[in-house]
């Protein structure tokens, strides 16, 4: 990193901000797929099994499709995440990267702009879809909706921070897809977003332990569950979740940060 | 904070706006660059011509400090290509790509560009207005990109580059993609931008006319700089003007040419060339001479394409791809 930055360089990474703001605006389709389509997830998924299927280890009166709610959360988080960083591989095909790599700011100020739009947008739509936790039976108190927010904004960094660091190495967009598949979205499984691990075979319980996701999904719920954490089902406690979140998010934004520095151009 | 708001200029009494000095560039497989040598002076309009492959985008990408040389040194209106910020602030930089964003305004381009150069915005709202007045663009501020013609766009970039007012223009390939008559309008704003801005300007290009509109042109082939100078000075080096024979035998009917008329005579992609000052007037005795053997005689005063010719060997546009 730059040992010195002058003050109006700042202004780089709040225009990169502004940029990704104003884009999705302009991109209704994005809007409706990373809120949709979590949405449908959880309305079919969680309506279909919420008959069959009681989360393991939680409460009698947890249903399934409060269990999944949060998880449903994680997911508009993740698919945010995803199409802001695929914008990023798009931005080096279409030749607006090039122009900002000549302009006379730090990469790790290019990282922050675009993760903070990455991340921003990701907030907004976790928050939309956080609000409508009653309709999920999900008891939201003042207090867990703060703290659910602020958890939201965490782990919104860490996701954009993850696939920057991926889009940096990518060229195309087909690639994106296949890390996507084969890493993002298998991790989402593992986080408890799905299921909880109590009940679950040992080969994934350890897999879940070794998910830093695991951890953000824990305290999420717990924030959710604020007045009533006798609901949940066995998890991480406050500390341990909040640390490794919040270590989750610096080492993915630092990740970024280094791939884009590696990155000629 | 200061010194924040003093934009660059080319040192004061700095002859040279750009110095490349044995610049080399090697890729994995292949030498790109190979000692590469020149600089622009001040206020010029300076092309660097070369087919595809030629090694021109690679010296545009080093100088745009998007690639770092193997070898060699530069310095860009007097600063060293080390100290690549410095470089990038006095550096407006024209793609041949379009690296302005579609999907907002001209106005929202133009800020986005201006902050990330660090300027404030009352700052990039002043230079903008300007800019756009003298683009003919000042109707489509609120425009978004996308709707504009491809003539605007191409404006729009050039106004992006210039908003930090760069003592230097680098422009890769700027009339790539547009059409003979915008191509002209485009040049001719750049030479109005040199004639009222203190501005040097730099510009790859593989298009002949456009290489001639321009006060000096370095002609690079396979890595090397082959030919430096202006458009004049180059064709007057090739040696007067320029006679291209066809025939079906080019080999037998250059021998011919040696042989019985003395003159030196090369086989180039098919045709066979003289160059000599009033070869004009041997076209009558070579005609007579050969005869049979010829097909066609074309005489032609040497055009840089010729100059081209003249120092490789090779037809312009024969060159192998990238």
């Amino acid at each position: 990193m730059s040992p010195s930055v002058p003050p109006l360089f700042w202004l780089g990474a709040w225009a990169l901000w502004r940029r990704e703001i104003l884009r999705f605006v302009r991109q209704r389709s994005r809007l409706t797929g990373a809120f949709l389509q979590p949405l449908v997830f959880w309305l079919l998924l969680g309506g279909g099994f919420n008959a069959s299927f009681r989360p393991a280890g939680a409460s009698g009166n947890l249903s399934y499709v409060s269990y999944f709610f949060p998880g449903t959360v994680l997911l508009v988080l993740l698919f945010t995440a995803i199409f802001a960083t695929i914008s990023t591989v798009e931005d080096r095909k279409s030749g607006f990267l090039q122009g900002v790599l000549v302009a006379p700011l730090p990469r790790w100020m290019i990282t922050l702009g675009q993760t903070a739009g990455g991340a921003t947008l990701a907030l907004l739509q976790g928050v939309i879809m956080l609000s409508l936790a009653p309709l999920a039976g999900v008891p939201l108190s003042p207090m867990g909706f703060a703290a659910a927010v602020a958890i939201l904004a965490v782990l919104a960094t860490a996701l954009t921070s993850m696939g920057l660091v991926i889009a940096w190495r990518m060229d195309s967009t087909q690639g994106f897809h296949a890390i996507m598949n084969l890493l993002l979205l298998p991790s989402w499984f593992l986080s408890g977003a799905f299921f909880p691990e109590a009940g679950a075979p040992l080969p994934i319980r350890v897999l879940m332990h070794l998910n830093p996701l695991t951890y953000g999904m824990a305290a999420l719920r717990r924030a959710l569950y604020w007045s009533e954490p006798h609901l949940l089902p066995p998890l991480p406690g406050w500390p341990l979740a909040l640390s490794v979140t919040v270590a989750f998010a610096a080492t993915s934004f630092a990740a970024a940060v280094w791939s884009s520095e590696r990155r000629p151009a | 904070m200061q010194a924040r708001n003093v934009w660059p200029r080319t040192q004061a009494g700095l002859e040279e706006a750009v110095t490349v000095d044995r610049l080399v560039h090697r890729y994995e497989d292949r030498v790109a660059l190979q000692e590469v040598s020149f600089s622009v002076r001040r206020g010029e309009i300076f092309a660097l011509l070369g087919p595809n492959g030629g090694g021109k985008t690679t010296l545009f990408r080093i100088l745009a400090t998007l690639l770092r040389p193997t070898a060699g040194s530069f310095s860009i209106a007097g600063v060293p290509a080390q100290q690549a910020h410095e470089v990038r602030r006095h550096l407006g930089v024209v793609f041949q790509n379009a690296s302005v964003d579609p999907k907002l305004t001209v106005w929202e381009n133009l800020l986005c560009h201006g902050q990330l150069y660090g300027l404030r915005r009352t700052t990039v709202a002043e230079r903008a207005s300007e800019l756009l007045d003298r683009f003919a663009l000042r109707e489509r501020r609120d425009d978004l990109l996308e709707t504009l013609s491809g003539g605007m766009q191409r404006r729009v970039e050039l106004a992006k580059a210039l908003l930090h007012r760069p003592p230097v223009l680098l422009l890769d390939e700027p009339s790539t993609g547009l059409d003979p008559g915008i191509r002209r309008e485009f040049f001719a704003l750049l030479q109005e931008l040199r004639a009222h801005m203190e501005l040097t300007v730099v510009l790859t290009t593989h298009f002949m006319e456009e290489a001639e509109r321009c006060d000096r042109v370095a002609i690079l082939h396979r890595g090397s700089l082959v030919a430096l100078g202006s458009p004049t000075e180059l064709k007057a080096a090739v040696g007067g003007d320029v006679l291209m024979l066809q025939g079906s035998d080019p080999a037998r009917l250059a021998e011919r040419l040696r042989q019985e008329l003395g003159l030196a005579a090369r086989v180039v992609d098919g045709a066979v060339r003289v160059e000599r000052a009033q070869v004009h007037e041997l076209v009558p005795r070579i005609v007579a001479a050969l005869g049979d053997d010829l097909t066609s005689v074309t005489y032609g005063r040497p055009t840089l394409e010729d100059v081209f010719v003249h120092h490789t060997g090779q037809r312009f546009w024969i060159e192998e791809p990238r």
